[in-house]
């Protein structure tokens, strides 16, 4: 109980300080997080919408795929471009091991397939209220995809939400990759394990607060707009 | 293919559709020819709407054929135009709705602007032109689904029961819009299950019974003097089906 009182204590005064550390460390975790999520969302939501309208041999297989790899473990993300990226890696000589890049990187891998097979679903459920209308216009599956990407975004917020939510709070893959190093890869969840390991419970604790506030933060704010804009659109 | 080529007639040559082991459409063959508006007439499950997405080439036949005096499916698809019982209006403005429908067909950028307004104004939308579609009432969404296709000038227009869903003021104007667009020769293949709507419509009537085509005649024959007891129940408004 102790250690709870004294985190939420010196989470208010770290908060209320802008202790420079602090802001850089949640600055770097929104960077990269964004980021990864931005570089995820580009490529997945244009690959799940077309994973719901076009049929190929595989196509199966392809859903079943995207859906397991919502699944991954961040450490084995991780590990992956961890390879990519070391030394004697095949991407190595590009020397981001270690940097906010690498992060970014394993973020945008480990959120690409949620960010597409949420949207695959989504696109698929429109689709079958869009099709004969669609059809009936002479709009193909390649025009459907940013015509149904469009007309779903308020679902489709969730699914950034989603995505977003992974990228923010995991610690697995950005340890790997980014090695938790003060003032260049250190982010809020590399933090907390740090601090936890070393027992400084309460600033760990206070960390802890304050990712909580600022993802449930970013997604009140971002559900709450999409509500809204939804309300008066119809 | 010149851009002012008929597809008409469309002919139906002893097309079938059967789903799920039921055959639904059963041995339909008919022509129409451009001109006169048709009205699909029949009870609720009769296959009126089946017949109608197969002769705008959402479904195809399981058995038959159907042709139109062109076979090029693009050029097809441009000439003609539906409108859903329910149409799915895109997330967008009304106005917005309709240069979407202009630009999927091919009309270039600077033409888009007037011929939006035309069809808006045609369908007296043009003080909700940047209302959200998806908020309109349900008559106004019907009108706005005609102008979008109207703005497309196809050659056929397929109106699905437009009306079903709309109250009698609304179904009035869908109506009256309906007639101007057949003044300016566009050709009308509607389906109804409404009589009056027929009555006040059709110039010639399609008499679908159970899956199969019962009658083919001209309106005013048809009102006065149907040729099968399926018709005669239906034109007395009885419940037989």
């Amino acid at each position: 109980m102790d250690d709870l009182l004294g985190a939420i204590q010196s989470a208010i005064r770290l908060m209320l300080t802008l202790d420079p550390d602090l802001i850089e460390i949640v600055a770097l975790s929104f960077e990269v997080a964004l980021l990864g999520l931005g570089l995820a969302a580009l490529v997945g939501l244009p690959l799940g919408a077309a994973l719901a309208l076009f049929r190929f041999p595989g196509h199966n297989l392809a859903v079943v795929a995207m859906n397991a790899l919502m699944g991954l473990p961040p450490v084995v993300v991780g590990l992956f471009v961890y390879l990519l990226l070391s030394r004697s890696g095949p991407l190595g000589s590009l020397g981001w091991l270690f940097t906010a890049k690498a992060m970014i990187l394993a973020q945008f891998l480990l959120v690409l397939p949620i960010i597409a097979a949420l949207t695959r679903q989504v696109v698929a459920d429109l689709a079958q209220e869009y099709d004969e209308q669609l059809r009936s216009l002479g709009v193909g599956p390649a025009r459907a995809i940013p015509t149904l990407l469009w007309d779903g975004r308020y679902q489709l917020v969730t699914t950034l939400l989603a995505g977003f939510g992974r990228a923010i709070g995991e610690v697995g893959a950005v340890l790997v990759v980014g090695g938790n190093i003060a003032h260049v890869s250190r982010v809020m969840t590399t933090a907390i394990t740090l601090e936890t390991s070393r027992g400084d419970l309460s600033l760990a604790l206070a960390l802890g607060i304050i990712l909580l506030l600022m993802s449930l933060l970013v997604s009140a704010a971002a559900t709450f707009a999409s509500r809204l804009a939804a309300t008066i659109d119809g | 293919m010149s851009p002012t080529a008929s597809i008409l007639p469309l002919r139906f040559s002893q097309v079938g559709y059967e789903a799920g082991g039921k055959l639904l459409l059963d041995d339909i063959s008919f022509e129409l020819e451009s001109g006169p508006r048709t009205v699909i007439l029949g009870p609720n499950g009769a296959g009126k709407s089946l017949g109608l997405r197969l002769a705008h080439g959402l479904i195809e036949p399981t058995s038959g054929a159907i042709e139109w005096s062109s076979a090029d499916p693009i050029f097809l698809r441009s000439k003609q135009a539906m409108v859903f019982e329910r149409p799915v209006l895109l997330r967008r403005s009304a106005a917005a709705n309709i240069d979407y429908a202009l630009s999927i067909h091919g009309t270039p950028r600077r033409e888009r602007e007037t011929r939006v307004e035309a069809a808006l104004t045609k369908t007296g939308l043009s003080a909700l032109a940047e209302r959200p579609a998806r908020v309109l009432s349900a008559g106004e969404r019907q009108r706005l689904a005609i102008a979008r296709a109207w703005a497309t000038e196809p050659e056929v227009l397929f109106l699905d029961e437009p009306t079903a869903a709309l109250d009698p003021a609304a179904t009035r104007a869908i109506e009256t819009l309906i007639c101007s667009i057949a003044d300016s020769g566009t050709k009308i293949v509607m389906t109804t299950h409404d009589l009056g709507q027929a009555r006040r419509l059709a110039d010639e009537i399609l008499f679908f019974s159970a899956g199969r085509l019962l009658e083919h005649t001209p309106a005013a024959d048809f009102f006065a003097e149907p040729a099968t007891g399926a018709a005669k129940a239906f034109l007395r408004g009885e419940l037989t089906w």
